[in-house]
């Protein structure tokens, strides 16, 4: 484990008990988050993002979801060995998760205030007033007008902006070391993703945060991580730093996830470059390159798996004869 | 071809033991517009500014509570619904989440068939042969009339929901955010789809979206809408380049570009958008601003002006730049 990493996560197996047998919805993952930096995950719609931070916060659905191999370690620390007791101190306490629907998750028949003071009751032990006033100044912190009157309301009450902002005071509670926010912004209009987007970003210096930030949008990831993992059916395909990654993309997968997206700059009604094919159903997922799988490439390699490495200093690329340019 | 003119919705908000009504949601609140033959008009705005609203009312999904909708020539804003059956051939609407919209227990085939169906056309033996070839039009094997909707991809199911509504032919459709629910691989191809049809069938499109880069893509002209009301309207071009109204600058600013060398200042908005039970007396996006000439706008116009030839702008003290305003005033 390097000294400069908050968490890593090496070679992480996550199995999924099903009708078709045990299927592998992540496939041997490695990534790191350093200290203080934010690392973005992209990919389409089932290609693992949301199964990999569930399996590092231990929250995989129950019984069928499994870690099956690979390590995590947090600070050090082996999370998927910790006793259940020590999760539950991690979660919340060091941990911090935002969710993409703030809708789901708050309880809607409790008040905003007992919502936000119980994190202080169960992590910092406070008694009832002070958890109230911690909670008041939390989301005085996230710039909600009037804190005072807003503890007192129901989360049917506030905005969905207002009610995400509810959900980050939360995530930032204990002044965590880690936040993980899956797709934070993806519900929200524009201009709430950027006063959200910015506000985030300013805490985390303030506190001295890490972020592990999942999206499918490329251009929130382009705006504020320093590290992107890209994901496709379960592995990670490419990671780089942000420039690197958008300036100098090698797998197939990232440069055609990036020419897909129209920009402001794009020729009106010109022909969009798309990528053939759909991604294969978990069951059928091939054993070598699953980006060939899905143009239906004949991988010229034999069945092996193909590898994962370090390519130049700080961008790590799956080789495939096919898919990555070396 | 299609002309609005004054378009109201408002949804009556009743209260009390009998129901009284006590007010109302103006969703929308005087929007005129016009679309021409195969054009594509892109309506932005963010959520809760009635554009979905303006949509189904012009498809008259919803009745307008006021003001009137001409197609053609004809006015078809306050029509009931069996004279209207006949002219709804023309117009159809491809809705968000093909899901939701697509009955998951009818086959592909009946669902494509079922205009046909209600509409009275054909023998079955021609309805099977139209089927085959709508589902060949937007890139479906013929295979998949037998199976069910859900057996499908996201992308795939909205395909199935674009064959239903080109069935009768259409002369134009109201997309209502048509690939927000999809993955970006998907949406280039379900964009490129529909720009192939509108080029091969001459649609005209209202295509309803909140991410401004597709919408950009796609459009010829767009429209700004925010709290009920259009406050810009211009060819896309233009109105990306050049845009007038603080609104639109501040929406522009917030979309966030994937080129992480570019560094931009962006315009943050302060709280949400107003609720349109009890909207500002004045300019409804000055008040957000809590702009000093708010006051001025109370009782004033603020109807859309020709700023530029084909450059509509809400003739709004508060949102556009000092010498925009008095070339107006």
């Amino acid at each position: 484990m390097s000294e400069e990493n908050l968490l890593e996560v090496d070679r992480l197996i996550t199995s999924f008990e099903t009708e078709r047998g045990l299927l592998r919805a992540v496939d041997q993952v490695s990534f790191s988050i350093p200290y203080g930096k934010t690392v973005g995950i992209v990919g389409e719609s089932g290609c693992g993002k949301s199964v990999t931070a569930m399996s590092i916060m231990r929250l995989l659905p129950q019984p069928s979801g499994k870690v099956l191999g690979g390590e995590i370690h947090f600070k050090g620390e082996d999370l998927l060995h910790a006793s259940d007791k020590r999760m539950r101190e991690v979660r919340g306490g060091e941990i911090g998760v935002i969710f993409q629907e703030p809708m789901i998750a708050l309880n809607p028949v409790h008040r905003i205030g007992r919502q936000v003071a119980e994190v202080f009751r169960v992590h910092k032990k406070m008694s009832k007033k002070d958890a109230w006033d911690a909670a008041t100044e939390m989301l005085a912190l996230l710039r909600i007008p009037a804190p005072e009157k807003r503890m007192m309301d129901y989360p049917h009450h506030l905005s969905g902006g207002m009610r995400q902002r509810v959900v980050i005071a939360l995530a930032l509670a204990c002044r965590p070391d880690l936040i993980v926010a899956d797709e934070p912004t993806t519900a929200l209009d524009v201009t709430v993703q950027a006063q959200i987007l910015d506000l985030l970003g300013q805490l985390q210096s303030e506190m001295d945060m890490s972020v592990m930030l999942i999206t499918h949008d490329l251009g929130v990831i382009a705006e504020t991580c320093d590290e992107v993992v890209v994901m496709y059916a379960g592995r990670v395909v490419e990671s780089a730093p942000v420039e690197e990654l958008f300036g100098n993309p090698l797998h197939a997968y990232t440069k055609a996830l990036l020419r897909s997206i129209p920009t402001l700059d794009t020729p009106p009604k010109s022909v969009l470059p798309t990528i053939p094919g759909t991604v294969a159903a978990l069951a059928d997922y091939t054993h070598d390159c699953r980006f060939c799988q899905r143009l239906g490439k004949k991988t010229v390699t034999t069945r092996e798996r193909p590898e994962f490495k370090e390519v130049q200093p700080g961008h790590r690329l799956e080789i495939c004869k096919e898919c990555s340019d070396l | 071809m299609l002309k609005a003119d004054d378009l109201r919705v408002h949804f009556p908000v009743r209260s009390g033991l009998f129901l009284r009504q006590t007010g109302a949601v103006k969703a929308v609140d005087g929007v005129s517009l016009e679309l021409a033959g195969g054009e594509t008009l892109g309506l932005v705005g963010e959520s809760g500014c009635g554009k979905s609203t303006l949509g189904k009312a012009l498809v008259r999904l919803l009745k307008p509570t006021s003001g009137s909708i001409h197609f053609e020539g004809r006015d078809m804003s306050h029509i009931g619904q069996r004279a209207l059956r006949p002219l709804r051939r023309d117009f159809q609407m491809i809705f968000q989440d093909p899901a939701e919209s697509l009955d998951a227990r009818m086959s592909v085939r009946s669902l494509i068939e079922e205009p046909f169906r209600i509409h009275g056309m054909g023998s079955r033996a021609e309805r099977k042969k139209w089927v085959d070839e709508l589902l060949d039009t937007v890139g479906l094997s013929a295979a998949s009339a037998e199976r069910y909707s859900f057996e499908f991809s996201g992308g795939q199911r909205q395909r199935i929901g674009i064959a239903r509504a080109l069935a009768l032919k259409p002369k134009w459709l109201v997309c209502d955010e048509p690939v927000s629910a999809l993955d970006v691989s998907v949406q280039s191809q379900i964009l490129n789809l529909l720009v192939d049809l509108q080029k091969e069938f001459g649609l005209s499109y209202l295509f309803i979206a909140h991410d401004l880069s597709v919408v950009k893509h796609i459009s010829d002209r767009v429209a700004v809408m925010y709290l009920g009301k259009i406050v810009e309207l211009a060819d896309s071009e233009t109105i990306y380049r050049n845009p007038k109204h603080a609104y639109t600058k501040a929406l522009l600013s917030a979309v966030p570009v994937a080129d992480p060398k570019v560094k931009r200042k962006k315009i943050l908005l302060e709280g949400d958008v107003p609720s349109p039970i009890d909207p500002p007396e004045g300019s409804a996006f000055g008040h957000r601003l809590n702009h000093p000439r708010y006051d001025e706008t109370i009782g004033m116009d603020l109807s859309l002006k020709e700023i530029e030839p084909g450059h509509w702008v809400a003739a709004d003290p508060c949102c556009l730049e000092p010498e925009d305003w008095k070339r107006l005033s």
